[in-house]
């Protein structure tokens, strides 16, 4: 660095923050970096740890699992994935809870997106209470829920169904969607609906060609909730099903055979059920903290 | 195709946004909206396009009363403010959108869509996203799907304020040229006075709601029909000085005697308001009959190659526009000339009574 005068406002920031960059290495010294480096691993190591033994355990035979102490599957197997997939009773699980998920994901979403545009667009008598109000269906424990809910599925012949689960899981899913939906809807301008009704767009053609691709990432933001949350959701699934619609969850309760617990397949069904959260997250990966904020940012 | 406003009022829950408007806009004229913010200029435009429905009077185009029609049966078109366009169509397909809809032929769409990106200087941005170009080529973008639809009313608010100063001088010299060839109606709605000017055509002058006056645009500035309208039309402000003629005399504030000049010979004795255009003071006499008026100076804002002078006497303060760069410290004594046969006149109740005979009197 020379010391010669600068001659420019944009060379006076450039060599404050330089010297900034300088005197913060210099105070941070070579200990404290470790320092710093060996607590995020801790962390890390803490929060993947039971994910770890989880996957370890899943390619372990069982009497290797009951053995002793084992770092690694030292007899690497996947005899639990190939029971899972071949025998009808472990898959159907995934399929049943599958099944509801994407059903709930569909009903909810499709609810949620006139709702949510009704919130965010137009004023009406108690528009606030109302939101509100939905609001407080997801504080509500969904134990509450449960014995109206068997009651009545049971008189009206859908307990045991998809359906069942799907529904009931609207509950919370509904209001969820259309919270986090009224956010991102809020972020685009009146303005565009306005120019579009000008430009003569009739409302259905307008909201499925312009607006919903304005706010596809918020759209896929919500499906990721909606899928999270009816996918570990365990207490109205397995209460509402017997064994048509029976959740992997409530499968992995009944593992119990002849010769003790399955700890093997258990673990593969685990590693299984994380799987799908996976991937979905995956994609929404950019616009979760988005999300998480309601589409406010 | 004219667009007549019959006595519109709109309120909202209890406030009022506009109230008893009368407009008469002829076919193919270029009308400018001036007013303040929050004077109704945007709600007009509203009421024009149908985005809102009058709380009570008419709205007719054509003869044809369209007060609850929608929007999309209107034939108009808007630009916004802000600069709004479709980010997930190209800027082809956002011009091209009116079109589409109205189910026109598609080489007739290519044509019209080319045509009115050269008009506006964007052919070559046409494959590209609203969201990738630069402020003035989108409200460009903006524009073009407003004009190629040949709408029978075309509303503009404020369509300027977030460029930059060159290029709102650009674009306005481009938007007359492009409106002299075209018939429909135009309405303008800016909150300059130069803006107006500069843009000719008519003008609505606009207060709290109220339509102050409608007229072709330098008989309104030239004209005022009341304080109101020359206050809101002319920046800075025209300033306005209490007096009292008597049979030989005028007095201002009571205490500044002039013998009475040709010029207010034939206002009758009684109080007036007088009122002065800050350009039209200047710092040396430009005729016989000048009032001379000694002042103090509070602030000179130099910006460019103009300077604003504020300056008090004992009485009331003036605002002056001169051309060029004037250096003034701050409590200087300056020597103003105020030309009496450029002031106007208004009544106690704010009407005008005199206005420069060069301008054609009351």
């Amino acid at each position: 660095m020379t010391d010669s005068m600068p001659a420019t406002p944009e060379e006076v920031r450039r060599r404050a923050a330089a010297t900034d960059r300088q005197r913060r290495r210099q105070a941070r010294p070579v200990s404290r970096q470790w320092r710093r480096r060996g607590l995020m691993a801790l962390y890390i190591v803490f929060v993947l740890l039971p994910i770890y033994w989880l996957l370890n355990m899943s390619f372990q035979s069982n009497t290797e699992i009951l053995g002793g102490l084992t770092l690694w599957p030292e007899n690497f197997t996947v005899e639990h994935y190939t029971k899972i997939f071949t025998e009808a009773s472990w898959y159907m699980g995934y399929v049943n809870s599958l099944g509801y998920v994407l059903m709930n994901m569909l009903i909810s979403i499709v609810v949620a997106l006139p709702a949510a545009y009704a919130f965010s667009r137009y004023q009406f008598i108690g528009d606030k209470h109302l939101f509100f109000w939905l609001l407080t269906n997801l504080m509500a424990p969904p134990a509450v829920f449960l014995l109206p809910y068997f009651q009545l599925y049971y008189t009206v012949g859908l307990f045991d169904t998809h359906f069942a689960v799907a529904l009931a899981h609207c509950l919370f899913n509904i209001p969820l969607a259309v919270w986090i939906l009224e956010g991102f809807m809020s972020g685009v301008p009146k303005e565009i609906d306005e120019t579009a009704f000008i430009d003569g767009y009739s409302f259905p053609r307008f909201f499925i060609k312009i607006f919903i691709p304005m706010i596809s990432s918020g759209i896929g933001v919500t499906l990721f909730f909606l899928f999270m949350f009816s996918w570990v959701e365990l207490l109205l699934a397995s209460t509402l099903t017997a064994t048509e619609a029976q959740p992997i969850a409530s499968v992995m309760t009944q593992t119990k055979g002849a010769s003790g617990i399955d700890w093997g397949a258990l673990a593969a069904a685990g590693v299984l059920t994380i799987l799908p959260g996976i991937v979905v997250v995956y994609f929404v990966r950019h616009h979760i903290a988005k999300g998480f904020a309601l589409g406010r940012t | 195709m004219s667009l007549i406003l019959e006595n519109i009022d709109l309120e909202v829950g209890r406030e009022t946004h506009v109230e008893g408007v009368d407009l008469e806009l002829a076919p193919g004229s270029f009308n400018v909206l001036l007013g303040r913010t929050l004077s109704g200029k945007t709600t007009l435009m509203r009421l024009m396009a149908g985005l809102d429905v009058p709380t009570r009077g008419r709205i007719l185009m054509d003869g044809r009363d369209v007060t609850g029609v929608s929007v999309r049966r209107r034939n108009i078109s808007m630009v916004y403010q802000q600069f709004i366009n479709y980010p997930g169509l190209s800027v082809y397909e956002n011009i091209a959108s009116p079109l589409r809809l109205a189910n026109v032929q598609s080489h007739e769409i290519d044509r019209r869509v080319r045509e009115t990106a050269e008009m506006l200087h964007i052919e070559h941005l046409l494959d590209r996203y609203p969201l990738e170009l630069s402020g003035g080529q989108q409200q460009r973008t903006a524009m073009g799907r407003a004009l190629v639809k040949d709408a029978d009313v075309i509303l503009f608010d404020e369509p300027l304020v977030n460029l930059d100063y060159k290029l709102r001088e650009e674009f306005r010299e481009e938007l007359r040229a492009l409106f002299s060839e075209r018939h429909c109606i135009a309405v303008y709605a800016t909150t300059e006075p130069a803006e107006a000017l500069a843009l000719g055509g008519n003008t609505a002058v606009l207060h709290e709601g109220r339509l102050l006056q409608y007229g072709r645009t330098e008989d309104v500035y030239h004209r005022p029909r009341d304080i109101r309208s020359a206050e809101m039309f002319s920046e800075p402000p025209m300033n306005v000085i209490d007096g009292i003629v008597s049979g030989s005399e005028v007095t201002f504030d009571h205490h500044l005697h002039f013998p009475l000049d040709d010029a207010f010979r034939n206002l009758p004795p009684g109080d007036y308001r007088f009122g002065v255009r800050a350009s039209h003071i200047s710092l040396t006499p430009q005729a016989e009959s000048d009032i001379r008026l000694e002042m103090t100076v509070d602030l000179a804002e130099i910006s460019g190659s103009e300077t604003f002078l504020h300056a008090h006497n004992d009485w009331f303060e003036v605002t002056v526009h001169l051309a060029g760069v004037h250096e003034f410290s701050v409590d200087e004594a300056v020597s103003l000339y105020f030309p009496t046969h450029r002031m106007y006149a208004f009544d106690r109740q704010g009407g005008v009574v005199h206005i420069p005979t060069h301008l054609g009197g009351v």
